[in-house]
């Protein structure tokens, strides 16, 4: 079925108001990544593409989303609340004792989240259990999971990437935030990775590239993906740090700061929301 | 009950394995991993019989972890394994964000913990594990003394949800527990009733114990003899008994007397029952080659070294 595009560009930018507006009332968080991804997650949830029960979180043969470069939840919460797993007043506690929002997702604490993650690397391996695991048991959900090229510096993503070839886990997509910054700075100057989609596919993966602001290229390849059979799945997203708001857009220093109520202003006046 | 050889030598790690083939056959939902080791952890003896359940992941034990924490999310009983070194110490991250975070349930059993690894030296032999494991909320953290009480670990740390850290040796040892013994975890076993002094032991330890006790009461001195197979979680009741009971506590393991189980003991002690503590164990040092019987005489973790210990701790001139 196709999603009809233009009430996705919708979604995707009110969206994108709820995250500047958590992390404004928040102080601290990552709002370049979020805004960054917004589309191809936007994509995955509301396009048609997760199997998922909000009514239901931990329905045994839903989809699995995990969130590995998890710094960028503002927008998983974000979409969790859109999706009725929580109400959305709930996004306006991110971050504050006693919320159901913790700074990394944390299953724990909130609905819908299916794994612990913050620490950078961790994530993609949990992700391949749980896929392994629907093989394990013939069930036929499929794993889903965010990472970003600043993550694929650490070494245990490559530990999974020979192992989800090696064990031919095709229930597998990952989604790489490929926006060519980190929180010091541009990855080039950071820790240059040349190629990675390359990498991947040297690998053994299927590797798509899409622009990853571009609704119906993602999910061109999302329905790509579940066609691969006998490989673990990498879309490579190229994103822009900080899409949306034209002053975050590009910039590291977005990274990992909140805008002020000022600056909250300016970008939902960009985004056309109050 | 003294050390005696009731059925050959067999290590921790060969009940281990033959245990967890057995599991196989009883429960569809176990899945082992391992990291290339299999052939000395004797998880591939799991792996000959259930192959479809079996998932090698390679020299990769950072992502071993990570798996068995998404497979064990998904309903299924995990066994990971490797050398303790590794499983514990490399990829000692995952393990808290993984499996003690989320409480997965993820039995992590780990061989060819402690010296008695013998001649691979220090780089192998993991003297800091039970530090480490027992400080992490949700671990549990369990060393089973002979063939007998691993059999019985790992079936209850499999009926038993939640993660869970075994550690097992390399080396061959008696089997010295009796037909009737009982392993429950959260409980320590009193191996033998002692009035003057306890020395409380765990793994390789405890035959060692036996001897040091036989030792004692040559000498007229009644030393109680306690089995910590589960370290955490621990039997405070029974320490706190022994230590106002007997007023002395000796404790020895081959770990690193810092955070081990002489540490733990030491810690209830000394908040409900204070009396003296003397812990054996690895003195801020790192091991060496030899052979494992050599290496545990030469750091003092043998019958000798544990009976002279109390003998000190009880006033007696050496």
């Amino acid at each position: 079925m196709t999603p009809d595009f233009q009430e996705l560009a919708i979604v995707a930018n009110e969206l994108r108001g709820d995250v500047l507006r958590m992390l404004q009332l928040a102080g601290s968080g990552h709002p370049g990544g979020s805004l960054g991804m917004t589309d191809v997650f936007t994509t995955l949830w509301f396009g048609g593409h997760l199997k998922v029960d909000p009514q239901n979180p931990t329905w045994e043969d839903r989809d699995r989303f995990v969130l590995s470069n998890g710094h960028i939840c503002p927008i998983l919460y974000a979409i969790l609340a859109r999706q009725d797993y929580f109400p959305r007043e709930e996004l306006w506690t991110l971050r504050k004792l006693g919320s159901s929002l913790q700074g990394h997702p944390d299953f724990h604490f909130t609905k819908g989240v299916d794994c612990c993650t913050g620490s950078l690397g961790n994530g993609v391996s949990v992700a391949l259990g749980m896929a392994m695991g629907a093989r394990a048991q013939g069930k036929n959900f499929r794993v889903y999971a965010g990472t970003s090229d600043g993550e694929s510096q650490e070494g245990q993503v490559w530990e999974m990437a020979s192992a989800a070839a090696h064990h031919k886990v095709d229930n597998l997509t990952l989604l790489m935030d490929r926006n060519g910054i980190q929180i010091d700075g541009f990855t080039k100057d950071v820790m240059d990775q040349g190629d990675l989609g390359a990498k991947y596919k040297s690998f053994g993966w299927h590797v798509q590239e899409v622009d990853g602001h571009d609704m119906m290229a993602i999910h061109q390849a999302l329905n790509e993906a579940k066609k691969a059979s006998g490989k673990p799945q990498l879309i490579v997203c190229n994103t822009v740090l900080g899409k949306g708001v034209s002053f975050m857009e590009n910039e590291p220093g977005w990274h990992g700061v909140t805008p002020d109520e000022e600056q909250l202003k300016k970008a939902l006046d960009e985004l056309g929301l109050d | 009950m003294t050390v005696t050889q009731t059925s050959g030598e067999v290590a921790t790690r060969e009940a281990y394995g033959k245990t967890l083939a057995a599991l196989g056959g009883e429960r569809q939902d176990i899945i082992v991993l391992d990291a290339d080791l299999s052939g000395s952890t004797k998880t591939a003896n799991f792996k000959k019989l259930y192959p479809d359940r079996f998932f090698n992941m390679g020299v990769s034990e950072c992502n071993m972890i990570g798996t068995a924490s998404g497979l064990a999310s998904t309903g299924l009983t995990v066994f990971a394994s490797s050398f303790s070194m590794f499983a514990v110490g490399k990829a000692f991250e995952q393990v808290r964000q993984e499996i003690a975070l989320p409480v997965a349930n993820v039995k992590i059993c780990g061989t060819h913990a402690g010296i008695t690894v013998g001649e691979d030296g220090a780089s192998h032999q993991t003297l800091e594990d039970i530090a480490i494991m027992r400080v992490l909320p949700n671990m549990r953290v369990f060393v089973p003394a002979d063939a007998r009480e691993t059999e019985q670990v790992i079936r209850a740390v499999a009926a038993s949800p939640g993660p869970a850290y075994v550690r097992l040796s390399r080396m061959k040892t008696p089997q010295f527990l009796p037909d009737d013994y009982n392993f429950e975890i959260g409980k320590i076993n009193t191996l033998r009733d002692g009035a003057d002094i306890t020395i409380a032991a765990t793994g390789t330890t405890v035959m060692h114990a036996l001897a040091a006790a036989d030792a004692l009461a040559s000498k007229g001195i009644s030393a109680r003899i306690l089995n910590v197979c589960s370290i955490k979680p621990l039997d405070t009741e029974t320490l706190v008994k022994a230590a106002r009971e007997t007023g002395a506590i000796v404790t020895v393991e081959e770990h690193q007397r810092a955070g081990g189980m002489g540490s733990a003991v030491a810690e209830v002690v000394a908040e409900h029952a204070a009396c003296p503590v003397r812990r054996l164990g690895m003195n801020d040092r790192f091991g060496e080659s030899g052979s494992g019987g050599q290496l545990m005489d030469h750091f003092g973790l043998t019958a000798p070294a544990i009976s002279g210990a109390a003998l000190e701790l009880l006033g007696h001139a050496s």
